[in-house]
């Protein structure tokens, strides 16, 4: 399917819209890497034969392709109750799904679109049906994992049917390259890398440069012992990326962009891949996307396993086939960076929140998080607390909020004594 | 432009490239082991690191000087991490320094005289590594790496080969070869450089003393030796002479006394060198053959060009090198029995370069069954030899070289820097000897201290694009040109290391561009007061063919197999 321009690509998104909203059922099987780790696929699996095997059931998701129906999505937050299942249109949110569960599921829900109750998320005789009732989703602003969870990671039509590439859209056709540096400017994003440096003063520097061969690098060599934030988003959302990279490419005039993945993120690495060979095949990347005259090339390239190479010259130098060693600075990676050349180098978490800015603008994103640093941030919560997952929380949340109101509080005890900035506001 | 205050102290400074220059301009001399100016900054050894007035502490070889800055560089603090710097590399160190190849002329050891360390509190948890001997001229002992990268980016940047690099990661971080290869199977061409900007022992020389002690003290063996021209300039100020001084005579009165039964000039058989090139080159001028001609004095850049540009191993010229077409002649000399009187001939070469000891293996480096030069020692080695001997060579008496090979012209000297053979050989190619032609060779572009030289000389109305090279990476660039149809020379000198064979991988180390400034000065001065200039006029050339080289030219003087 070749989207030929900004149209066709309306068109499809509302034929993509009406195919989900037709579906009787979708079963949507968390497959982050906490619930795969807890079994999600063995329920997936199940779930796909019992699909499969029913015939009327095929001809009620009145779809040739049962895939369809039961979806595995990217992490949908709440690792410590995996294997998670969302079944839509109903909206039910069943926690840890076990293989044996499934045929109740399948006869109760999918069949009569009755709920199993027991499989609801329950605290102090509470439940709670829907997935933003529970305190540790309802506690979150969602931009960056908006997605994560609630479509096929690996459909284009379902990301379009969500919204997807009318930021792109909309930076292609109705704004120039300054003007989409600006917006990211003014919304005043800063790196998600954890340095913190502003995004849009780094577009503005690679912009201002002589050379006209640039880059655009995303960070996806997340190194931090138990933080998978990143890796949720490629694997639970790749297609955001893959639009917010192609944004920047546009508004630095860069026509290549390398993802720089890391090893142990294999799952990531697929999802790209696919992603991005869906995007070549419509048009969205490659050679004149969507008959815009732009023109943007994605690559991967997966790390070693090496932890210094999340650091941006060590990461360029690792890219070319060298060694991944840091080199002394200055040149900086926006004025001598992959190739020697000007290049974008930001973070996973950096470019998926380029299409929201580019789409609902500046002073939306400013109206979340703190003034000195807006928007949200994705947290990955592990260790001795109640509720381990992935959560995303604006700018300015306290480590308290984040610990007792979404965490659920700390197994067995209280704070550490050495914490003594839980109040203070989180930030970059 | 600006001004920094340094120490309490106001330094100007202009277009330094970074805080350290600025602080030894100011004279103050920081320590560093991995920061040299001719190869890329690395700031990994952080014992440049300063402090500036907001507590800030940095690597000043890597911070660009500001107007206003203000630094110390001798706070409590840096005192003590500079000092802790020391002894955490001592701590992974091998320090056997007693037994060591560098003692004494170790950086390492001279910091941790200067920090005044006198116990490491750590334990050497480093597992002990083999050496690899397997090359002919240098030694790798990885026990003595201190990770400092001088030798990857000096064989990387410098040389353009990057024979050498890191592996493994964190404390498992090692320099070798790529996948630990012994270095005699890669790409190495023996220039010796990585030994040179080395700080510790972890790179040095292969030496050969022992072989040339042994000889000299056996009877029944007659030692020759010949020194080539860079040697001479290279050993004075180990003896506190002044730096690039011409101490030939005190060398020959040296190697005499050592017990050497013949002392020749490698200057001569530069002369004979220049004979047969320019004969070479006008054949293949006349031929249209074979050009541009490649010189082939060099056994690094000849390595090179069979390793890296193969399709022009024919562009190198036949003739043997300097030191090949001597040790063959003087084999060749004492040939007869009569001349022999029972006695074995061993030829010991004293060169300023390491990839000599691996010519010397060349198949093509025989004649009559039998290896034309039996040793090579670097100037290295000599001044090691002169140490041990215990004679005051400063005070040595001046001799001259003996005959019939003592006689060499000015070519022949300046053979050590780049553009010497190409200077010589125009001289040769002239005519006229008078002063003012002369001048006009030495002026035509031969000179200088750049890395590539281009220029056209007229030779009876034909032009000659001649291009003159030192450093091997910038050889790289020439033979692309050249590759590519972009750049058309008849003529390419080249020398593997900067600057020529006076900055060669067996001198000794002495870092800073000055040293390179003098010993230049040291080989045109010599050239200067030298009564012959061309080669053509030596009579003692003249002599040589019309007796022991007659019909013998090809086989004593040029290679027949190519490597």
């Amino acid at each position: 399917m070749k989207i030929e321009n900004r149209d066709a690509l309306a068109n499809v998104c509302q034929k993509a819209q009406e195919d989900i909203s037709s579906y009787k059922c979708r079963i949507l099987v968390c497959a982050g890497t906490g619930c795969i780790a807890s079994g999600s696929q063995k329920i997936y699996d199940k779930m796909q034969e019992l699909c499969h095997d029913m015939e009327e059931v095929s001809v009620e998701f009145q779809k040739e392709v049962p895939h369809l129906g039961v979806v595995k999505t990217g992490c949908q937050g709440i690792c410590e109750l995996g294997p998670l299942m969302r079944i839509e249109p109903a909206h039910y949110q069943y926690v840890k799904v076990q293989p044996e569960d499934c045929v109740e599921i399948f006869e109760k829900t999918v069949l009569k679109g009755e709920p199993v109750e027991r499989l609801f998320y329950h605290r102090d005789e509470e439940v709670f049906e829907k997935p933003e009732e529970i305190p540790f989703i309802a506690g979150q602003t969602r931009i960056v994992l908006e997605n994560c969870g609630k479509i096929d990671a690996e459909s284009l039509e379902e990301y379009i049917a969500a919204g997807g590439f009318s930021a792109l859209t909309k930076a292609l056709f109705d704004m120039t390259p300054d003007e989409v540096t600006e917006e990211v400017d003014k919304s005043g994003l800063r790196g998600r890398g954890g340095g913190g440096f502003p995004a849009g003063r780094k577009w503005k520097q690679v912009s201002r440069q002589a050379e006209k061969v640039r880059y655009v690098v995303c960070n996806g060599d997340e190194g931090d012992p138990g933080a998978f934030m990143d890796g949720s988003v490629m694997e639970g959302d790749p297609y955001k990326l893959l639009e917010g990279m192609v944004i920047a490419g546009y508004a630095v005039a860069s026509h290549e962009g390398y993802i720089y993945v890391r090893a142990e993120y294999p799952l990531s690495v697929a999802r790209l891949k696919h992603a991005i060979g869906e995007m070549e095949k419509a048009g969205l990347l490659g050679d004149n996307i969507l008959g815009s005259g732009f023109s943007f090339h994605m690559h991967i390239n997966r790390g070693a396993g090496a932890f210094v190479c999340g650091e941006g010259s060590a990461l360029t130098a690792s890219i070319e086939g060298n060694r991944g060693m840091p080199r002394v600075k200055p040149p900086r990676t926006v004025e001598k960076g992959l190739w020697e050349k000007p290049t974008v180098l930001n973070n996973v978490e950096t470019f998926a929140n380029v299409p929201g800015i580019i789409m609902k603008g500046a002073d939306w994103f400013r109206t979340i998080g703190t003034e000195g640093s807006p928007g949200t941030k994705t947290f990955s919560i592990t260790g001795v607390i109640q509720n381990t997952g992935l959560i995303e929380v604006p700018m300015g949340t306290t480590l308290r909020e984040i610990i007792y109101d979404i965490g659920g509080g700390i197994k067995g005890g209280g704070l550490s004594r050495r914490c003594r900035s839980a109040d203070r506001p989180a930030d970059v | 432009m600006g001004t920094m205050t340094i120490d309490g102290r106001k330094v100007e400074f202009t277009n330094e490239k970074n805080v350290l220059s600025v602080i030894r301009k100011a004279g103050i001399n920081l320590p560093t082991l991995c920061y040299h100016s001719e190869v890329s900054t690395f700031g990994a050894c952080r014992l440049c690191t300063v402090e500036d007035d907001r507590g800030r502490t940095f690597a000043s070889c890597s911070e660009e000087p500001r107007d206003g800055m203000v630094i110390y560089t001798n706070t409590g603090r840096i005192k003590k991490y500079r000092r802790l710097i020391v002894e955490l590399l001592l701590a992974a160190h091998c320090r056997d320094c007693t037994t060591c190849v560098k003692n004494g002329e170790c950086v390492l050891q001279g910091l941790a005289a200067r920090m005044n360390i006198s116990t490491v509190r750590f334990e050497n948890t480093r597992e002990l590594r083999p050496l690899d001997t397997s090359s002919p001229a240098l030694v790798r002992d990885p026990n003595k790496c201190i990770l400092c990268g001088d030798c990857v980016r000096a064989c990387e940047e410098i040389q353009g080969v990057g024979a050498l690099g890191f592996a493994f990661r964190g404390t498992d971080a090692m320099v070798m070869p790529a996948f630990n290869k012994p270095i005699a199977e890669t790409d190495c061409v023996n220039c010796g450089q990585c030994r040179v900007y080395c700080p510790t022992g972890a790179i040095s020389i292969k030496t050969n003393m022992d072989e040339v002690w042994d000889a000299l003290a056996d009877p029944d063996t007659r030692v020759v030796a010949q020194v080539a021209p860079a040697v001479r300039v290279a050993v004075g100020d180990a003896f506190g002479l002044p730096a690039g001084r011409s101490v030939m005579g005190k060398i020959v009165t040296m190697l005499h006394r050592l017990g050497f039964d013949e002392v020749y000039d490698t200057t001569f058989s530069a002369d004979l060198t220049i004979m047969e090139e320019t004969k070479e080159f006008l054949e293949r001028v006349g031929q249209g053959k074979n050009l541009p001609l490649l010189t082939s004095c060099c056994p690094a850049w000849v390595k090179f060009v069979h390793d890296q540009y193969p399709e022009f191993i024919p562009n190198i010229s036949t003739c043997r090198s300097p030191q090949e077409m001597f040790s063959a002649v003087i084999k060749e000399h004492f040939k007869g029995y009569e001349k022999n009187q029972g006695k074995k001939t061993v030829v010991v070469s004293i060169m300023p370069c390491t990839a000599k000891k691996m010519e010397i293996l060349r198949p093509d480096s025989v004649n009559n069954g039998e290896r034309n030069t039996d040793v090579v020692l670097t100037t290295t080695e000599l001044i090691r030899m002169i140490r041990t001997s215990g004679i005051d060579f400063a005070e040595l008496p001046p001799e001259s070289s003996d005959m019939p090979f003592g006689l060499g012209s000015g070519g022949g000297v300046i053979f050590g820097v780049t553009g010497g053979v190409t200077e010589a050989v125009l001289r040769r190619l002239v005519d006229k000897h008078d002063k003012e032609s002369l001048d006009a060779i030495a002026q035509c572009g031969v000179r200088g201290e750049e890395g590539i030289k281009e220029f056209t000389v007229d030779y009876k109305g034909i032009p000659i694009n001649v291009c003159v090279v030192s450093g091997l990476a910038n050889a790289r660039t020439v033979m692309e040109r050249v590759k590519n149809g972009e750049a058309n020379y008849q003529i390419i000198e080249v020398m593997a290391c900067r600057q020529g064979c006076i900055m060669g991988g067996g001198q000794p180390v002495k870092p800073g561009a000055r040293t390179k400034e003098e010993r230049t000065r040291g080989l045109y001065n010599a050239d200067s007061v030298m009564v012959i200039k061309k080669a053509d006029e030596n009579p003692t050339i003249a002599a040589l063919y019309e007796g022991l080289l007659k019909g013998k030219e090809h086989e004593l003087l040029h290679n027949t197999i190519p490597w």
